[in-house]
Parts: C-alpha cells; sequence; structure tokens
C-alpha cells in the first residue's frame, strides 16, 4: 500500500487510472453482449404429435389461466383459434408459461422440451384453425432477399422494434424486445399471430416470402454488425449521448487538468 | 481569530486581520514563490523531456503514416466485406488520433517542461465606473453633434428611409425560393387536402396492391398508402399527408360517435398517420390496449375512442378516414379526411 500511495502523486497517474476505467467498463459491456448473445437450444420443428398428450399438459400447466377448455379466464384469453404458431412461439420462447402477471410476458429459460412443445400445439391447433408451424422454405435465409425484406422490415416494424431491431420502449411498461438473436421460425410466428401487444401480419399483409425476406434481412444486419465500430446498442442519441458526456468529456476535463497543472 | 457568531461586512469575523490596512480589504497574497522545473535544476531531465518531446512528434509520424497504410493498403471501399471494413475504420482513426494527438502532446509538454517558465504579472486595469460612463457618453454626444443629425433631420430622414427600403429586396428573393406559383391561400389550402378522394383505393405501402376487406383479421395493421402514390407528380410530399394506419378491432369494443356509424367497415377503421403534434408518423400499435403511440414525443391515442389523445403533447384526435367496401371486396376511401391531417396551424381554426 505504501509504494501505491508513494505513486500516486506521480504524473502519469491520472493516466493510468484512465485507462484502468476504460478497461474495465469495456471489458464489462463486452461480457455482457457475449451472454445476451448466448442463445437457446435448437429446437426442431413439431412433427405429427399426440393431441391428447398436449391435452393433459396443458390441463396441469395452462389452464389456471387459459381455462379448462382453453375458453379463456380472467387472467389469461381464450386460445381457441390461436393455432399452433402462437403455442410453439409463446412456449418456444420461454415467454409462457408466464412467471408473473405483469405489463407483458418475459423471456426467461423454455420450460418444455420440444416434443412437449409440439404436442401442446398439436392440441390447441385442435381446438381451432389458427396460424400453423411455418414450412421449413419461408426459414431458408439463404433464399431471401434482404434489401426487400429491409423495406418491408422499415414500413411495418422498425417503429417499434427500432431500425437496428434492436427493439424500443412502448406504454406503460410494455416494450418491443429486441430481434438479435431470436430464432428464425420465432420470427415468422411472431409475424404471424401478433404475441402481446404486436399486431397480426397476416398472410395477406406480409407475404410467406416477404415474412422469408423480413427474417433474411435481420439475419444479415446481425450478421453484418455494425460498420462504424461499436453501435452502443444501437438504442441512438440516449446511448450515443451517454457515451461522449462521460467519455468525451473526462477526457476534455483530463487534459485541461494536465494543461494547467504545474510540472515537477 | 475573530468571533463567528458576530460577522458583519466590516468585520466577517473569519478572516485574519491585516493590521493597518483598511478592514474592508483582503491583504494581497502575493505571488507563491518561484520553484524551479526538474529540467532547470537537473541537465539530465531536461535531457529526458527532450527525448520525450521528440517521441511524441514521432509518435505523430508513424500515425501519420498508419493512416496512409491503412488507407492504401488494407482496402479498397466497394471490394471489402463489412468486417474489413470495421477494421479499416478503426484503424483510420487510431492513426488520425496518434497524428493529432503527438503533436498536441508534445507541444505541450514542451511548452510545460522546457520552454522558460518565468511568472509575469500583468495588472489589471483600475476600475472608474464613473469616469468611464462620462467618456462613452462624451464620445456619443460629440457623434451626435459632429455628425449633425440633429441639426440636419434631411439627412436624418432619408437615412432611416433607406435603410427602411434596403431589407425589402430579401423579402422577395426568398418568396421566390417558393418556385409552384401557389398563392399563400392555395398553399394553405393544399394543407386541407390530400390523395383520398371518393372511391380511391387502400393500397399496401410501398408496394400499391390493394387491400380486400376479408385480408384484415381482428388484431392486424396495414400501413397504407391511397393508390396511384407512386405514380403522382411528388410522391414524397403526397404521402406526407395521405399515409393511413388501417386497423381492425372487435365492434363491440369500439365507441363510435354519431356521424361516424359508416366510416368504419365491420370494425376495420383508418386513421391518419401523422400525429397532430408535430408531425412524427405514429405506427407503434398496441393490439390488446388499442393503443397508438408516437415515438417522438409519447402522445397517445384510444383506437377505442377514435383516437383521442389519453397522454402526451398532441393537440387534437387523429382525423379518421371514412372507408367503405367496393363491389369487388376491397376497401376504398368514402372520401377525404374530414379535417386537416397533422399538426395545428393559424388557419386550421
Amino acid at each position: 500500500m505504501k509504494a501505491l500511495s508513494k505513486k500516486r502523486r506521480h504524473p502519469l497517474a491520472a493516466v493510468a487510472l484512465l485507462l484502468f476505467g476504460l478497461l474495465i467498463t469495456g471489458s464489462l459491456y463486452t461480457a455482457a453482449g457475449n451472454i445476451q448473445e448466448a442463445k437457446a437450444a435448437e429446437t426442431s420443428t413439431a412433427s405429427q404429435s399426440d393431441i391428447e398428450e398436449g391435452g393433459k399438459l396443458f390441463v396441469a400447466n395452462c389452464a389456471t389461466c387459459h381455462g379448462k377448455n382453453a375458453e379463456g379466464t380472467n387472467d389469461g384469453p381464450s386460445l381457441i383459434g390461436v393455432g399452433a404458431a402462437a403455442v410453439d412461439f409463446q412456449v418456444g420462447t420461454g415467454r409462457m408459461p408466464m412467471q408473473m402477471q405483469g405489463p407483458q410476458a418475459q423471456v426467461k429459460p423454455v420450460q418444455f422440451d420440444d416434443e412437449q412443445i409440439s404436442q401442446l400445439a398439436a392440441y390447441v391447433a385442435s381446438l381451432g384453425a389458427g396460424p400453423a408451424i411455418p414450412d421449413e422454405q419461408y426459414l431458408d435465409t439463404s433464399e431471401g432477399d434482404a434489401a426487400h425484406g429491409g423495406t418491408v422490415f422499415r414500413v411495418n416494424c422498425a417503429m417499434c422494434h427500432n431500425a437496428a431491431a434492436a427493439g424500443g420502449a412502448l406504454t406503460r411498461g410494455k416494450f418491443a424486445p429486441t430481434l438479435t438473436g431470436v430464432e428464425e421460425k420465432h420470427i415468422y410466428e411472431a409475424m404471424a399471430t401478433g404475441p402481446q401487444n404486436m399486431p397480426v401480419f397476416n398472410d395477406s399483409n406480409i407475404t410467406p416470402t416477404e415474412k422469408r425476406d423480413v427474417i433474411t434481412f435481420l439475419k444479415t444486419i446481425e450478421a453484418n454488425g455494425s460498420a462504424g465500430g461499436a453501435a452502443l446498442g444501437s438504442l441512438g442519441p440516449v446511448a450515443e449521448g451517454l457515451f461522449i458526456w462521460t467519455a468525451g468529456l473526462g477526457i476534455v476535463i483530463a487534459f485541461t487538468i494536465w494543461l494547467t497543472s504545474r510540472p515537477s | 481569530m475573530g468571533d463567528h457568531s458576530h460577522g458583519s461586512p466590516e468585520d466577517s469575523g473569519t478572516v485574519a486581520k491585516a493590521d493597518d490596512v483598511a478592514q474592508d480589504r483582503f491583504p494581497d497574497p502575493g505571488l507563491p514563490p518561484h520553484r524551479p522545473r526538474l529540467a532547470d535544476r537537473d541537465p539530465r531531465a531536461a535531457k529526458r523531456h527532450e527525448r520525450q518531446v521528440a517521441l511524441l512528434f514521432t509518435i505523430s509520424i508513424i500515425g501519420t503514416l498508419f493512416f496512409f497504410v491503412a488507407y492504401f493498403v488494407l482496402g479498397q471501399l466497394g471490394d471489402m466485406s463489412f468486417a474489413e471494413l470495421r477494421v479499416q475504420n478503426a484503424a483510420l482513426g487510431l492513426g488520425t488520433a496518434f497524428a493529432m494527438l503527438g503533436i498536441g502532446i508534445g507541444i505541450v509538454h514542451w511548452a510545460k517542461t522546457l520552454m522558460p517558465d518565468h511568472e509575469l504579472v500583468e495588472e489589471r486595469h483600475e476600475i472608474r465606473p464613473e469616469a468611464d460612463r462620462k467618456d462613452a457618453q462624451e464620445i456619443i454626444d460629440t457623434v451626435l453633434d459632429e455628425s449633425g443629425i440633429k441639426r440636419r433631420p434631411l439627412i436624418r430622414n432619408t437615412l432611416i428611409g433607406a435603410i427602411a427600403l434596403a431589407p425589402i429586396p430579401a423579402i422577395f428573393m426568398f418568396r421566390d425560393l417558393d418556385r409552384t406559383g401557389n398563392t399563400a391561400s392555395e398553399m394553405i389550402d393544399s394543407l386541407r387536402h390530400t390523395m383520398w378522394d371518393t372511391g380511391v383505393r387502400l393500397t399496401r405501402d410501398p408496394s400499391g396492391t390493394p387491400i380486400k376487406a376479408a385480408d384484415v383479421q381482428i388484431g392486424s395493421a396495414f400501413h397504407v398508402i391511397p393508390e396511384g402514390l407512386n405514380e403522382a407528380e411528388q410522391p414524397l410530399n403526397e404521402k406526407a399527408k395521405a399515409v393511413v394506419l388501417l386497423m381492425r378491432m372487435d365492434p363491440k369494443e369500439m365507441n363510435v360517435s354519431p356521424g361516424r356509424e359508416d366510416w368504419n367497415v365491420d370494425g376495420i377503421v383508418a386513421y391518419s398517420k401523422i400525429c397532430t403534434h408535430v408531425g412524427c408518423p405514429i405506427a407503434l400499435y398496441e393490439q390488446h390496449t388499442h393503443h397508438l403511440l408516437c415515438p417522438c414525443h409519447q402522445s397517445t391515442f384510444d383506437l377505442a375512442n377514435e383516437c383521442k389523445v389519453v397522454f402526451g403533447p398532441a393537440g387534437h384526435a387523429l382525423p379518421q378516414l371514412p372507408i367503405e367496401v367496393d363491389a369487388e371486396g376491397y376497401l376504398v376511401a368514402k372520401s377525404d379526411f374530414h379535417e386537416p391531417v397533422g399538426p395545428s396551424y393559424w388557419e386550421r381554426g
């Protein structure tokens, strides 16, 4: 400690401290980014499943809020006619079963395995016609047109999900989530079913081919990353302003202190 | 030290008093003693600083060279991937930063450690408010007197006339920036009308394909432009006024005011997308709360109540576009908007 306290008046001490602080902030940020990027396990598409098994799972896990016959209660909407895609999205991303009542269901670790999800989806699909789990051909991003997908995205999606698909705030605690790291299938299902407060973009509004283009666009910008260096969350002026006000002004202040200090 | 509890302007009690100076003044602390720097005392330190300054300038040279290496060697725009572009951008930035910082830091370091450091005292001039004011008054009086502006009203009046007229050409020049040839009332009138008219089909943005009423399910939102907008003379100008958001909600949840009963088609409603606050496009639609949120200033409109403002700075409800279904099942406008879209303006009333 004595050696440290001797050195703290060294002219380079301030610079060293600044570099140390920047290093810590940088590594924390990188670590946080990596955690976010960690993806959920691959899920296979639902095949022909046992509706009865799905029904049992439903009664055990979902009926409290959605009613014994999925007719809906005060705590949850009716699931008749929502289709297999809605179940695959809500359960497959961990939003359902809901952890607690709140402005909107949050993503959390998936509670069921792929077989159980497809059984649940088959059960709910059997209650009434609704959007089905998309075909593989509409999820193949190697076939899609990223430029056209970008146009469709900017007209229909960017106002809530942000032009860089980073997500954004809505009213009273609700928010549009980031689309980075979301599976192709789940993006498609979200458009087709309109989960939570998201509007529905059915196949006559955005055709399945256009949905594939949108997914291609999202995966392209995700793979390309930011061409101009650190994107700072792609949140626009808030994140960028915060950065320049702290880091930029900090450097300016450090220089003015150095300029007016007496040399040793 | 004095008594802290009884401070007065003459005797604050907290400042040590100089014995024979007037008591309402602080004693002059004088200059701190001159302290020779390391380089003044030790020639080896001076030599070291010299080398440091030279090193900083050399870093600047290396930075500039690094910039050129990055610019020409790392690749040319057009045949680079995004990852390569990022690396090149970072290299260009670092090169420039070192080129500039090397010079700047080097010069300051040079001035601080090696250049002469004798202290200089520049006395502030004496403050004489009354005398200075009198001087200024005298100058003005002299100007008024010698120019004769009071004695020669002809000169004064023609000068006032000249100054008043001189800016008027600018008004005409600014006026003629507008080449449309429209009169002021025509321009104001153009704010009242959009491309929507009786029988104009609602089409998807940006493809321009018409929308069937059967395509619109409950909870969906369509971004709509009038048919023929892409072929219009000024598509963006027209779009700025005519964009519409088409949504469908359960007719049971809608409160429809008298006179608007036939403006929707079985729960399908069309509202202007231009915020009535400052004109941002509103399209953040929450299908369960039926709220439309403006991303700029968080104005919130309630679709269930004909887009009345429920939160935020917007002044009035979003204008509704009356719609119906044509013989082929496509959605068409019944008429133009019944009120001007977008923010208020003086003539809007």
